[in-house]
């Protein structure tokens, strides 16, 4: 039996293997002398005490590579299970074969088992070596990502750490399990699609900001958390980052500007400046910054005064805690919808 | 006597259709059985069902003495041949024959190969490359070199050109002669079932018409041709019966002799036999067929 299911699978497996090899070979040339540069230019900036603009340059000169690898593996469970999860038995249906193999001496459930068992953690090792590869290769990108692609972003979380295995795994159970409900290729692989892709919005936009009380916090303001004023006869009007300047890879869930009254404002809402705010927050040329913060006084000032950052958010430090929630959330709708397909082959009517 | 099927009140729903139903039938051991009835008989789903590939709705099953519910053993024991013999298209017949010898613990590794090697094909060649008379071929070495105690093909020749089905009832009466299984073969061509079966069931809206062994079968049927006349003796079974005005046409069954002279009496083939048995389908001939079987 576990022949019968290489001999079937050993095509598809070989050129998932040649792309994962193609991936992985990249990832590794790539991946030591952008750690390399990383650092280096880290301990260069560090030395100035101004860092902003270093992440802004290192993140976007890698930001073709760093979206095209997060691309390939929030994809790939979708893919597995669209053309390998739904397919399995619906071929079999198809062409009647399932009549020649189910007529041998072994037991359907035993059948099942084999392929879910073979097909299943070849898919899940794959993916998992492939998500554990691209977060080591895009450590240094995640530590100083643009915001809306923190490491806690529910795109970059998704393809990170060991939750695409967890997807993986279930992509091809649920596409095993629609083939076998539906009994057609076409439809099973679209609905496979359809449920695929609603669960991995759902959970990100509903279940996984629960998965621990977000910190509630009033932080001070920099660079890090401001993307840019504006001067306005009557002030100034700030918009901010959905980002926490300690805290690059955080998922901000709530971000506004507090004024020293603790008032929320609006995005971009324009404020009052004091004399001395308006001369620190007046722009400066180029000649006259240097490698430092050009912001820098106007940010103590805003500071000085009161004006903070009120944001809540998940921090990075949660990202195993939140690895692990998520995997055992589809790993139990994993093993549910296995336990159906055994149930359902046992009954079924062929 | 030793049955190697029995069924009672035997029926299989799908949703509301019911595609089987009211099903009782016996088939003795040690004979090579031939299932005819028209398309919509219950046919296909009766072998499925016998083979464990379908679950009934109702009514009970046995199969070689066990129940047909998909377990290694009883898997095992029956041999089973689907329509249109299906065979995986990207595998070779090589690998078939080493599915088989993977899948099946009774694999009778050089009857396959012999088998293979007498039909001349190429163990190499793709199953998806073969006519469908060296498909139908492969399929049925398959269920063959199981060994299986009582193997079930449900029209295997079908789809077959006249060559190639002879070639494969031919390759299937040798196999029963060099071992020795029971078959049970379905076809709504009773010519196909004529050189190879010498049991015969008819089966017509789930019900057995007849049933029993094809030279009883047609020593004891008859066609009486006569003035015409609407009542016959007694032990005179009516199987059809057609009238003109002064002329009566019977297929009657009967173990006694035909004594009257005003009888033109001529023998039957199986064909007519069958299909006078066709022509009546409203009729159940629940008691009287169990005569037959003995």
């Amino acid at each position: 039996m576990i022949w019968l299911t290489w001999r079937q699978f050993r095509g598809s497996a070989a050129l998932m293997g040649a792309v994962l090899a193609l991936v992985g070979l990249v990832l590794v040339l790539t991946g030591p002398g952008m750690a390399a540069e990383y650092s280096k230019g880290l301990s260069n900036c560090l030395a100035n005490g101004f860092c902003d603009r270093f992440y802004n340059d290192f993140f976007d000169r890698y930001q073709q590579p760093f979206l095209g690898v997060t691309l390939v593996v929030l994809v790939l469970p979708a893919l597995i299970g669209f053309f390998w999860g739904a397919p399995l038995i619906t071929r079999e249906l198809e062409n009647g074969t399932h009549l020649l193999v189910w007529n041998q001496s072994v037991t359907r459930s035993r059948w099942l088992a084999v392929k879910l068992l073979v097909i299943g953690l070849t898919v899940m090792a794959a993916t998992c070596l492939l998500g554990l590869a691209v977060t080591w290769w895009s450590d240094p990108l995640d530590k100083s990502a643009a915001d809306g692609w923190a490491l806690m972003s529910p795109l970059v979380f998704d393809a990170r750490g060991i939750v695409p295995m967890a997807y993986a795994g279930f992509a091809f159970v649920l596409g095993i399990t629609t083939g076998l409900l539906i009994g057609r290729t076409l439809p099973a692989m679209a609905v496979t699609l359809l449920i695929f892709v609603g669960l991995q919005l759902a959970v990100p936009m509903l279940v996984r900001p629960h998965f621990q009380a977000p910190i509630s916090a009033n932080v001070a303001l920099s660079g890090g958390n401001v993307e840019g004023f504006n001067r306005d006869p009557g002030g100034m009007g700030l918009k901010l980052r959905d980002q926490i300047p300690t805290d690059a890879g955080a998922w901000v869930l709530t971000n506004h500007l507090v004024n020293p009254q603790g008032r929320k404002l609006a995005d971009g809402e324009v404020f009052p400046l004091t004399p001395e705010g308006d001369k620190a927050c007046t722009p400066l040329s180029p000649s006259q910054v240097g490698q430092g913060d050009p912001m820098g006084a106007c940010f103590a000032e805003l500071n000085r005064l009161g004006y903070r950052q009120a944001a809540t958010y998940h921090p990075t430090r949660s990202f195993w805690l939140f690895q692990g929630i998520e995997t055992g959330i589809y790993a139990a709708l994993t093993i549910a919808l296995t336990w159906l397909c055994f149930w359902w082959i046992r009954r079924r009517s062929s | 006597m030793n049955s190697v099927l029995v069924a009672q009140d035997l029926g299989k729903r799908y949703g509301r259709r019911w595609a089987l139903r009211d099903c009782s039938l016996e088939i003795p051991a040690g004979h090579v059985v031939g299932l005819v009835g028209p398309n919509g008989a219950g046919k296909t789903t009766l072998l499925k069902l016998a083979a464990g590939q379908l679950v009934p709705s109702e009514g009970r099953l046995t199969v070689l003495g066990g129940q047909p519910d998909g377990s290694a053993s009883q898997l095992a024991k029956v041999g089973f041949v689907a329509q249109d013999t299906p065979a995986y298209s990207g595998l070779s017949v090589e690998e078939h024959l080493r599915l088989g010898a993977r899948l099946n613990p009774g694999w009778d590794a050089e009857l396959a190969r012999d088998r293979i090697a007498k039909l001349g094909l190429d163990p190499r060649q793709r199953a998806g490359k073969l006519s469908g008379g060296q498909r139908a071929q492969l399929a049925l070495t398959l269920g063959l070199a199981k060994r299986p105690e009582l193997l079930i093909l449900d029209e295997p020749v079908a789809s077959l050109d006249p060559l190639a089905r002879r070639e494969f009832l031919q390759g299937l009466m040798e196999a029963v002669v060099d071992h020795d299984f029971s078959v049970v073969l379905s076809s709504h061509l009773v010519s196909d079932l004529e050189r190879t079966c010498d049991y015969l069931i008819v089966l017509i809206g789930s019900r057995v018409q007849v049933a029993g062994e094809v030279d009883k079968l047609l020593s004891t049927h008859h066609r009486l041709t006569g003035p015409r006349r609407d009542h016959l003796p007694s032990d005179q079974h009516v199987v059809s019966a057609t009238h003109t005005d002064r002329q009566s046409t019977f297929v009657i069954r009967t173990d006694s002799p035909i004594h009257d002279p005003s009888w033109a009496v001529t023998q039957l083939t199986l064909e007519d036999l069958v299909l006078a048995y066709m022509a009546t389908p409203g009729r159940v001939h629940a008691g009287p067929t169990l005569e037959v079987q003995r």
